[in-house]
């Protein structure tokens, strides 16, 4: 099984983010949940989201502890907290950053692997807003190898709908642009 | 079979609503129910569901438009949570005395103070002794397959009463899982049109909800606990036709790894599904120790428990809500009182877990079954709690 937690600010996306990843790995015939940290909404507050990936029906329905991938929408979130917390040992950490992997990770004294990519940027260009949620799921797919790319046009289109082209095209270039350092 | 789609919950159950062609809908919104009401208001809206959707000011007045709808004839649903379901409880009871079939979603949520929008039992407890049937999921699924089954034996004629499907708040409700969804053929076949034996009508004129006098009222209760309590049949024959139409097979009372077991673990809900897992640790260590689930908590599949029970030597409950300054939290009071005739019985331990959306993992399972068997009392136990 492979469990996830995204953070992000409300309105970005990251329950979004989670729910279209569960959503891909459930159309191509996986096992996955995805839930929002429970709890009232805010714009612009903190946000975790979690999912979970497995070939078999998954039964565990406690919030996730220890993730072996965390995703991060949005690189202010780096000085509230240490979005690494509980981070299993051979995880990875993604992030939207227009920084380096080597200076982010020593900010955050972190050590394992990483992805990096300028989600914020590539998400004006393309879409024409700051919201990082589909570029995202770019960047987790190019460092994870969990599915395809393709998996996930159905699940945007049915999201999506008429701007779900948009979506997929920043997906992709996200995909191109992400850098993963191990 | 239907292919598996990711949806949420709380929407998957609207549409199960909406492919149960609902003909009134009264709710008020209410966290962690909300989506449900709001996908709701969407299908009628957009005209996929051709229903009164009445977008009343109070849950109280929610109930009452329920009872009047379903008066008149009318397939009714309502959802709601929490203090919700306290505004309503007034009507809640007068919905099941008179008889009137509809069916309600519970989104499970502790009560206040303090004000807690999270997952518990609490709410559904206050209501336990309504004389409606109550039923409570595991999954996403069997949520979604319950809309129809509660809609199918409410409306019964021989049953007569309506249903609430209970539905932990957020654990539940807000998460999205693969659900395997019906088709209207199907629903056709399971569901038939809702035909009551007796309607409001001005062409033929009749009183409902009566005065009763004390000559009359005692023999009202023993009609509605009979109506009640004779309902099983009809409940378990609808988990069977549904099983020949989906292949899921439903019970009243489910067991995991129980066979044989020392120690079962007694649950209802999706906590149910994480003590699963604590129940694979347990066994890993060579512990004797299985799982009870209980679907049907009204009415009470009495002669299943007491058979299950009896074998073990002991049984933890994990109860979902506190019932203050009692003997013991409800669960566990029922399967006390349950078993305390029988010649072989249980030591039935009291875990109070979860309350207020307290994460609950499978090691705090393990670890609750642990000090049940080792506490010298039988008093029962806030789990995790502080100071």
């Amino acid at each position: 099984m492979i469990e996830m937690r995204f953070h992000g600010r409300g309105g970005q996306g990251a329950v979004t983010c989670a729910e279209l990843v569960a959503q891909a790995a459930i159309d191509t015939g996986k096992y996955a949940t995805a839930f929002p940290s429970f709890g009232p909404e805010r714009r612009g507050a903190p946000v975790v989201a979690f999912a979970r990936v497995d070939d078999n029906p998954i039964k565990l329905r406690s919030k996730i502890y220890n993730p072996d991938v965390v995703i991060v929408l949005d690189p202010s979130l780096l000085e509230i907290a240490n979005p690494t917390v509980g981070l299993r040992e051979g995880g990875i950490l993604i992030i939207n950053s227009s920084h380096d992997p080597e200076s982010i990770k020593k900010q955050l004294g972190y050590k394992g692997k990483i992805a990096v990519v300028d989600a914020g940027r590539i998400a004006k260009e393309v879409l024409g807003l700051p919201i990082t949620n589909t570029t995202m799921v770019g960047a987790l797919v190019k460092s994870t190898g969990l599915m395809e790319v393709e998996s996930l046009k159905e699940p945007f289109k049915r999201r999506f709908g008429k701007i779900a082209a948009r979506n997929i095209q920043a997906m992709e270039r996200a995909f191109g642009e992400t850098l993963v350092v191990a | 079979m239907g292919k598996k789609v990711g949806i949420e919950v709380s929407i998957a159950a609207a549409e199960a609503v909406g492919l149960c062609d609902v003909d009134v809908v009264a709710a008020y919104p209410i966290t962690p129910q909300t989506h449900v009401v709001e996908h709701l208001s969407e299908l009628v809206a957009s005209g996929d569901l051709d229903a009164e959707f009445v977008p009343v000011e109070s849950e109280h007045s929610a109930m009452s438009v329920c009872c009047g709808s379903s008066a008149v004839g009318a397939r009714t649903f309502t959802a709601t949570a929490a203090q919700g379901l306290a505004l309503m409880a007034e009507i809640v009871y007068i919905a099941s005395s008179m008889r009137l079939p509809m069916v309600m979603f519970l989104s499970n949520r502790a009560l206040s103070a303090p004000l807690s929008i999270w997952n518990d039992h609490s709410d559904t407890m206050m209501v336990r002794d309504s004389g409606w049937i109550q039923v409570f999921c595991e999954n996403g699924q069997e949520v979604y397959d319950a809309i129809f089954h509660s809609f199918r034996v409410s409306e019964d004629p021989k049953v007569s009463l309506p249903v609430m499907i209970n539905v932990d708040g957020f654990n539940l409700t807000h998460v999205i899982e693969p659900i395997e969804f019906w088709d209207k053929e199907m629903v056709k076949a399971y569901l038939p049109p809702f035909r009551p034996l007796s309607k409001l009508h001005p062409d033929k004129v009749l009183s409902m909800g009566a005065f009763g006098m004390p000559e009359i009222y005692a023999e009202q209760k023993q009609a509605h606990d009979v109506a009640l309590t004779s309902s099983t049949p009809v409940i378990l024959q609808g988990w069977d036709e549904m099983a020949k139409l989906t292949g899921r097979k439903y019970s009243a009372v489910e067991t995991y790894r129980a066979e044989d077991a020392e120690t079962l673990i007694f649950a209802m809900g999706s906590i149910c599904e994480t003590s699963t897992i604590a129940v694979d640790k347990m066994r890993e260590q060579g512990k004797s120790v299985g799982l009870v689930k209980l679907r049907l908590w009204r009415p009470l599949p009495m002669g299943d428990l007491r058979k299950l029970l009896a074998k073990a030597k002991d049984v933890v409950v994990l109860d979902r809500s506190i019932a203050l300054g009692a003997a013991n939290a409800p669960v566990t009071s029922e399967m006390r009182a349950l078993m305390y005739h029988e010649p072989q019985r249980p030591k039935i331990h009291c875990m109070i877990a979860g309350i207020g959306g307290r994460d609950v993992t499978p090691d705090d399972v393990v670890k609750m079954v642990n000090m049940a068997l080792s506490e010298k009392d039988y008093e029962y136990h806030i789990y995790g709690v502080r100071g």
